[in-house]
């Protein structure tokens, strides 16, 4: 969410200053914030040079932030993206390092078939031109954990370009409603990850780990087609389900299998972009949008004030919550770009361009990548909108838990129950248990099959209420079935109508007020009776039998 | 024994006339005795002597692994060696022994070549002298011969002989010695800008540069990726088809190299002359070719001609940009590769631990020579991103051209250009070194150094002495990928011309037994 001092003008797109009342000198809301172009600097809009000559007085001028994002996600690949060797998050330090890792002289890059793969697809996912032939350079500086002293990338002409991310974010006052929006993708680029480097202050050591040199990164552009931080992270989020239904990433964020820096700027609407600061190494999408939003609040604060925005690099300080500028130069350094000499352009076939009589093993074809293509969560979510006539936030959340999605069409598959109330369960009650326990879905005591037949209970034999107790006691106590709890527990429904009978009539002897208060005409009244009786019944009664029963007591 | 060519020793160790180990124990005695050349940085005498018993029960058992089985070879110092130093002749890699062999070095062992030890060269075989490394100059075994200590008795008197003594040429000096000193049958050497034909030719030895993409460069420690190409030094032509058979074809480990399987091959004798026609650079006349060199050139072409081939004047227009253009593509590349350098993996590292930028700087102070050092300082300026159009993209397209004129000739319908290898015969090394590495490397490079741009094959061969009783190498370039089309042109004019042995009797007067024909008068050659 927003920092408190911001707040939302037309729906996440602009910066207004609290105190304005919103009130814009330039009038019109369009958002400039976005150039579709991706050129950064100049913004499509023509200047107005009386205003920009004119010194801002603070709180009086309307601010766009405009936020670009680079994404480096590892991809899932058995082996490195030049070397055979391993790739395993958890592997013991330096184990996973062939001699081309370490940069051992005379070492050669040898392209590896399954990044390329993951590369065409995340791109055709993603809408992207795939260049048919894309280049390999070298970018050059010197750290620790990095052997060659460069880094192999696509610098010049990257494997795709030109694609576009589709995401959505909450609107409203409740922020149930789901609005699209369009980020473009500028490109994706096979690269190599570095190593990790380990400061021990303490004893001025650096200690290198270079498990992680070498493996292989997509890194996708996203043009700066959003405007805060909440944009920003639903983007990323969207991409990591992209990532994950593919195959082509696990693009868990905390395991830095997605890495995401970050381009802001501020500027008036209908003036020239400002100048940008890059937040780097964002590590989940909490602190994405949380640092952006600090860092848009921070440049519109600096230049109220007076202030310049330098074009610098600034890492996020999770602990204070704020950007702070990093002290390497790394922003600033002539990385000396040029072609990777040892490996030939990257060639890519489609079926009619696919040289007769070559080794499939040797070549790769996009139109069969294309076939392969699984469906995308878009897709996925359009689906359960339309088959089981699903709000499309309800969509969002089945398919923003891993194996959230699997477990409630297990239950759909087993119950005939309404899906609207399987969505109900699996959403409010199921999730809420296990965010409150912090489990993943896999971790769940609770078995599709219990929760359809619980299901299956709560529309005959037990009070919702009831549904809701069996649940918990599911929760608690793994491998009994619901029918079993329910017999143990005496939930079910009360059957005997005469005890329902007796109690409904001592409830109106014991509450005279409330009976004559129904009599009067306060229609809450009835309810506080329903209430009573439920209460006495140990909510074992149906409430609207119990309405029933009281309504013909009272002769109503 | 020694004095025989790969070819015929081979054929000596199948009939049995001789022993692996016997000749290795041979070369091991001749590397000693001819140490003064300094043509090893590492004498790997025990692995040979280890590998020449293998070799030998095989020949017992009757299961030779082929050609090379037995045959002592030498490898210049910066191609990988398993558990064998590798120093590139450089401060920073002393001490380095790589975990893995390079593709061409394992292939030689594959075949049952003994390795007798890692040869000299210029640091980082930047250079054309072979005299800038930290071992110390290599020196030319021709200095000691028999032909040019009497051409000098004539013309100078009381100077000091060993003061006088030759350059190998560069960088691949120490494998052309050490193939000239009968030391080895055949040496590996790397060929960026001509470091292996320029020393074949000084040595009088035979000095092949095989086609781009041809032999893997895997392990080859490398100058300028895109024209490093792994040489080939032999004492005659068909040696080095020999070697080239077994070293060519693609290798999963260098994704440069062809796809196409490639089968080791004979060189038939060239029979027809008419369909031959031999192209004469006429760029590649310079004013300063020496008159000695330019004579030999043209009774060469005079050769081919009588002999029925036809000779054609061409031209390559954009050769006198080759230098230059080289300068830019090489120190860019020589400034990226040696990034890695940085003492934190392996090799030098200095005992400076204030940060690791101070330490990446002392170590590659400590590490580098001069020459190293400055391409490293030229390269990055050419990176920079303020240069990189005006110098890099500039000469990648001046290189472009520099090929491009090659494929015109070749277009029509020349088969194979013969052109000078160096200026003059070799030099004295204080003459030699008046000049800096820089200066040398751009006068030395000049007939040799385009073809490398090209991505072309060429051969240096050995045509006759100079009036000084040293070597002159002509030099042969071919259409990409056919090397052995230009070999059978090379091993032709080389039967013409019947280069000859060197005498080297002096430099080892108490070995003289070696030279001894003791049992070749029975072997019988094909």
């Amino acid at each position: 969410m927003a920092t408190p001092v911001l707040r939302w003008c037309c729906p996440g797109r602009r910066w207004v200053f609290a105190g304005i009342g919103g009130v814009s000198r330039h009038g019109r809301g369009v958002p400039t914030g976005s150039t579709s172009s991706g050129k950064r600097g100049q913004s499509s809009v023509a200047q107005q040079p009386l205003i920009t000559a004119q010194k801002p007085r603070k709180g009086e001028r309307e601010w766009a932030a405009v936020v670009g994002l680079e994404i480096h996600a590892q991809i899932a690949s058995n082996s490195k993206l030049f070397s055979g060797s391993q790739v395993d998050f958890a592997a013991p330090p330096n184990s996973l390092v062939s001699f081309f890792d370490a940069s051992l002289p005379g070492t050669l890059p040898v392209l590896n078939r399954r990044c390329v793969e993951a590369a065409v697809m995340t791109g055709l996912a993603l809408d992207c031109h795939i260049n048919r032939r894309s280049l390999f350079d070298r970018k050059h500086y010197f750290y620790a954990d990095l052997p060659a002293g460069y880094q192999i990338t696509q610098q010049r002409l990257p494997i795709a370009v030109n694609g576009s991310l589709v995401y959505s974010v909450c609107v409203g006052k409740r922020r149930s409603q789901m609005v699209t929006k369009t980020a473009g993708v500028k490109q994706i680029q096979l690269e190599q990850d570095s190593g990790k480097s380990l400061h021990d202050s303490l004893r001025s050591q650096t200690l290198i780990d270079l498990n992680r040199a070498g493996v292989g990164l997509l890194e996708v552009v996203l043009e700066p087609d959003m405007s805060c931080g909440e944009e920003a992270a639903a983007a990323i989020r969207e991409l990591q389900l992209i990532l994950q239904a593919l195959g082509t990433s696990q693009a868990n964020m905390a395991e830095g299998q997605l890495r995401v820096d970050a381009n802001i700027s501020v500027h008036n609407p209908g003036e020239p972009l400002g100048v940008r600061t890059e937040v780097k190494n964002l590590n989940s999408a909490r602190f994405l949008a949380k640092a952006i939003d600090y860092e848009i609040q921070r440049q519109i604060n600096e230049l109220e004030n007076g202030g310049k925005i330098l074009n610098e690099t600034r890492s996020f300080d999770y602990k204070l919550g704020c950007t702070v500028p990093m002290r390497d130069k790394e922003g600033k350094q002539d990385y000396r770009f040029m072609p990777e000499p040892n490996l030939p352009p990257l060639l890519l076939y489609d079926s009619e361009s696919l040289p007769t009589g070559t080794d499939p093993q040797q070549v790769i074809n996009i139109d069969q990548l294309r076939e392969q293509l699984p469906e995308l969560p878009r897709v996925t979510r359009e689906k359960l909108v339309q088959q089981y006539g699903m709000l499309p936030e309800h969509s969002f959340a089945l398919l923003n838990e891993v194996g959230l999605l699997e477990f409630f069409q297990n239950v759909i598959k087993e119950t005939r129950a309404e899906p609207k109330k399987v969505t109900s369960w699996v959403l409010n009650t199921f999730l809420g248990f296990l965010k409150q326990q912090n489990l993943a879905v896999s971790e769940s005591p609770v078995t599709p099959s219990a929760l359809a037949e619980l299901d299956l209970l709560d529309r005959k034999a037990i009070s919702s209420s009831a549904a809701k107790q069996v649940f918990q006691e599911l929760w608690r106590s793994k491998g009994k079935t619901p029918a079993q709890i329910v017999a143990e527990k005496k939930l079910e429904l009360m059957q005997d109508a005469e005890a329902l009978e007796q109690l409904c009539r001592s409830t109106l002897e014991a509450h005279p007020q409330v009976v004559t208060d129904v009599k009067k005409g306060n229609p809450r009244a009835i309810n506080k009776l329903i209430g009573l009786v439920r209460r006495a019944t140990l909510g074992r009664a149906d409430p609207t039998v119990i309405k029933e029963v009281l309504e013909r007591q009272l002769s109503l | 024994m020694l004095g025989r060519t790969l070819q015929e020793v081979s054929e000596a160790l199948k009939q049995g006339l001789v022993t692996p180990t016997e000749l290795c124990q041979r070369c091991l005695s001749l590397i000693k005795k001819t140490k003064i050349l300094n043509a090893y940085i590492t004498v790997s005498e025990e692995v040979a002597l280890k590998q020449a018993e293998e070799s030998e029960k095989r020949y017992k058992k009757g299961h030779s692994l082929g050609d090379l089985d037995g045959i002592p070879v030498a490898v210049k110092d910066n191609f990988s060696t398993a558990g064998i130093e590798t120093t590139c002749a450089s401060n920073m890699l002393k001490g380095y022994v790589p975990p893995y062999n390079a593709t061409v070095v394992q292939k030689l062992l594959d075949q049952g070549a003994l390795l007798m030890g890692k040869t000299n060269l210029d640091e980082f075989a930047m250079g054309s002298g072979s005299t800038d490394g930290i071992f110390g100059p290599v020196k030319n075994p021709w200095s000691y011969s028999k032909q040019y200590r009497e051409k000098r008795k004539q013309k100078s008197h009381g100077e000091s002989e060993d003061s006088h003594w030759l350059i190998t040429g560069g960088s691949s000096g120490g494998s052309a010695a050490a193939v000239s000193a009968f030391t080895c049958f055949a040496a590996l050497g790397s060929d960026t800008g001509g470091s292996t034909r320029n020393p074949a030719a000084h040595c009088g030895v035979v000095g092949l540069k095989p086609s781009y993409g041809l032999v893997s460069r895997h392990g080859l420690i490398p100058l300028v990726n895109s024209m490093d190409v792994p040489g080939i030094l032999t004492r005659c032509v068909d040696d080095a088809a020999i070697v080239l058979g077994i070293l060519a074809g693609h290798d999963p480990k260098d994704s440069t190299t062809i796809q196409d399987p490639v089968k080791p091959f004979t060189l038939p004798s060239l029979t027809d002359m008419s369909k031959l026609c031999i192209g004469i650079p006429k760029e590649y006349l310079t004013p300063e070719l020496s008159s000695e060199v330019q004579s030999l050139w043209s009774k060469a072409a005079n050769l081919f001609e009588s002999e029925g081939a036809k000779v054609i004047e061409v031209s390559l227009p954009h050769t006198s940009y080759s230098i230059v253009c080289y300068h830019v593509l090489c120190t860019s590349e020589v400034a990226s590769n040696m990034a890695r350098f940085d003492g934190l993996e392996y090799g030098h590292r200095c005992d400076t631990d204030v940060s690791t930028e101070a330490m990446y700087a002392a170590t590659r102070r400590e590490g580098f020579n001069d020459v190293v050092r400055g391409r490293i300082l030229s390269g990055n300026f050419f990176l920079l991103k303020e240069n990189y159009e005006n110098y890099f993209v500039k000469a990648q397209k001046v290189r472009r051209l520099i090929a491009h004129d090659f494929v015109n000739v070749f277009n029509s319908g020349v088969d194979v250009l013969l052109t000078p290898t160096t200026l003059s015969e070799a030099v004295p090394h204080t003459e030699f070194i008046r000049e800096d590495n820089r200066t040398r490397s751009a006068q030395d490079d000049l007939f040799t150094q385009a073809v490398n741009m090209a991505g072309l094959p060429a051969v240096s061969v050995p045509m006759a002495l100079s009036s000084q009783g040293l070597p002159i190498g002509l030099q042969f370039i071919g259409r990409a990928f056919c090397d052995q089309q230009l070999l059978t042109v090379a091993k032709w004019f080389e039967k013409q011309v019947q280069f000859p042995v060197i005498q080297l009797q002096e430099l080892m007067d108490d070995c003289s037994s070696i030279f001894e024909n003791e049992k070749l008068a029975s072997v019988s050659l094909k």
